[in-house]
């Protein structure tokens, strides 16, 4: 079978357990692994600095795996920028917009979709400089859809920072028509894609945002590593966010220059076994290819909606969820309650309110489960979500909850 | 006894379903401790008043899992009435005990001997902790 062959990639997988927490983190293939021990066994020395072959070999595979990944967006190398993660992109680039683009009287425009870290660093900056947060109203599946986005959409409205794929409802936001629809009103569209890019085909050139951010610890590669995509024309506009080594041209006592980006946002050490890690992640990503994994991604989770809305007592919050992730509850049961008996059974996945309050504030609960999927997941994980579902229900309900 | 059995015994749920002592009374002598867990929206709040050594009342009001509900519960059940001195060694030694640490074994948990089962879930350990560090905050002073 295709997926004993991929499950046997991930040596993770060996505990037996069903690991239905990817949308936290994702497993590593064995081939990721590898990479990154040959970097620190083979060479372990800095990039960019040295002139003795392990370097100048280290640097050449982190500059491949940049030309990888920018690939696998359709940027172009100048435009894909490493970073620590999804968090530090959206950081740095807020940190950085804030100053040129955020005055009192302006608008940003967010929603209650959002992970704590595409919505806090705009609500301390709209706190810090006056300026007005605007929250895309949620239809009632708790969708983004256009027609509301226009409803908060106008002339004051400088930045649009929206999630491509929430991670909590699983919705995919018609991005590239809100970026269109910004665009007109002259705003800057930042995309936090964090649960997008592992999952399904992005094309940034298509999307037309103006910054896009992801993880690698979601999408197969080692944590620690992360992306921001920025359009050429803001990168070389905007000044740098972290000073320090590499990232400078020449340092004077009154005035120093910068690298041309994408280094000129890079400073100091960077994460380099990471950065190469990530370039064999999307190898083997591309290798079996965007289109099959959301292919196959969309029959286990029909699959496992279907078995668990026949199962009385749970609660489904996105029945209609267009990607990997089920948000539910088994009524009257807290979530921490409930998870102790997924763990119990071998089954991982998450309780709380996944860095997106936001989200459980609107559903109006305190928290929720959340099973999510990747390539490695299969129809025997589905099943197995459902049947310790239907047990954990009757479990729960002998206790008297 | 599966190990989840021995996580939810029947004290831990008689607490969770009718909880004791629940309601913030406020007013004059007592001291208020609010403990959230983000991680997984535990939130807790606890309110002591002691006179002359005697924990003369102790009230919860919060949500959360049923571990950390009956644990409030059961917790202000146990230290009403309680010297200080008596109070703030039993719940010394019973977050040692939920947290796998060496504790004093000749102190007396009470029905909180039922929350022992935590041990062997160690993601759980902080919902039956919560309300009893709450607890040692509203009487540090005293």
């Amino acid at each position: 079978m295709m997926s004993d062959r991929i499950k046997s990639d991930f040596p993770q997988l060996k505990t037996g357990h069903s690991y239905l927490d990817s949308a936290a983190m994702s497993l590593k293939p064995s081939r990721v692994i590898d990479t990154i021990d040959d970097y620190y066994r083979r060479l372990s020395v800095n990039v960019h600095r040295g002139l003795y072959d392990a370097s100048v070999e280290a640097t050449r595979m982190y500059e491949a795996s940049r030309d990888i990944i920018a690939t696998f967006i359709n940027a172009s190398r100048e435009e894909t920028v490493y970073t620590r993660g999804t968090t530090d992109s959206l950081n740095m680039i807020a940190l950085a917009l804030s100053e040129k683009f955020v005055g009192p009287g302006d608008e940003i425009i967010t929603s209650e979709l959002e992970h704590h870290s595409s919505f806090l660093p705009w609500q301390a900056i709209a706190m810090k400089k006056g300026a007005t947060l605007r929250f895309v109203p949620l239809n009632e599946a708790g969708r983004i859809s256009v027609e509301n986005f226009r409803k908060v959409l106008c002339e004051r409205t400088k930045i649009v920072a929206l999630t491509y794929v929430s991670n909590v409802m699983g919705y995919v936001t018609p991005i590239e028509k809100i970026t269109k629809l910004a665009h007109e009103v002259g705003a800057i569209v930042i995309v936090d894609a964090a649960q997008a890019v592992p999952h399904f085909s992005v094309d940034v050139k298509k999307i037309d945002a103006d910054f896009l951010a992801f993880s690698g610890h979601k999408m197969l590669g080692p944590t620690g590593i992360g992306i921001l995509y920025g359009k050429k024309k803001w990168l070389d506009m905007l000044e740098p966010v972290e000073y320090g080594g590499d990232m400078n041209e020449e340092v004077g006592k009154e005035i120093s220059t910068w690298k041309e980006p994408p280094y000129r946002y890079e400073a100091g050490t960077m994460p380099v076994a990471e950065a190469i890690g990530l370039g064999e992640a999307v190898k083997y990503l591309e290798d079996y290819g965007m289109d099959n994994i959301a292919r196959r991604e969309k029959e286990v989770l029909a699959s496992a909606i279907s078995r668990m809305r026949k199962i009385d007592g749970v609660e489904i919050y996105n029945p209609g969820t267009d990607t990997g992730i089920i948000a539910f509850n088994l009524k009257n049961v807290p979530s921490h309650d409930a998870v102790s008996f997924y763990a119990e059974n071998g089954v991982d996945i998450r309780a709380g309110h996944h860095c997106a309050q936001l989200v459980t504030k609107w559903l109006g609960i305190p928290s929720c489960l959340r099973a999510s999927f990747y390539l490695y997941s299969d129809e025997s994980d589905a099943i197995r979500l459902a049947e310790v579902t239907e047990k954990a229900v009757e479990y729960f309900q002998s206790l008297g909850f | 006894m599966t190990r989840l059995d021995n996580l939810y015994r029947e004290v831990i749920m008689e607490h969770y379903k009718n909880p004791r002592n629940k309601g913030l009374v406020g007013g004059e002598g007592f001291t208020v401790t609010h403990i959230k867990n983000p991680s997984c929206g535990d939130d807790i709040t606890v309110e002591t008043k002691v006179e002359n050594g005697i924990v003369k009342a102790c009230h919860h009001e919060g949500t959360g899992c049923s571990i950390c509900c009956a644990s409030a519960s059961v917790m202000t059940e146990i230290m009403t009435g309680k010297k200080l001195e008596e109070a703030k060694n039993v719940a010394d030694n019973y977050l040692k005990m939920i947290h796998n640490e060496p504790f004093d074994e000749s102190v007396d948990f009470e029905e909180a001997e039922a929350f022992s089962g935590v041990r062997q879930f160690p993601a759980r350990t902080k919902c039956a902790s919560i309300a009893w560090q709450a607890f040692q905050n509203t009487v540090k002073k005293e």
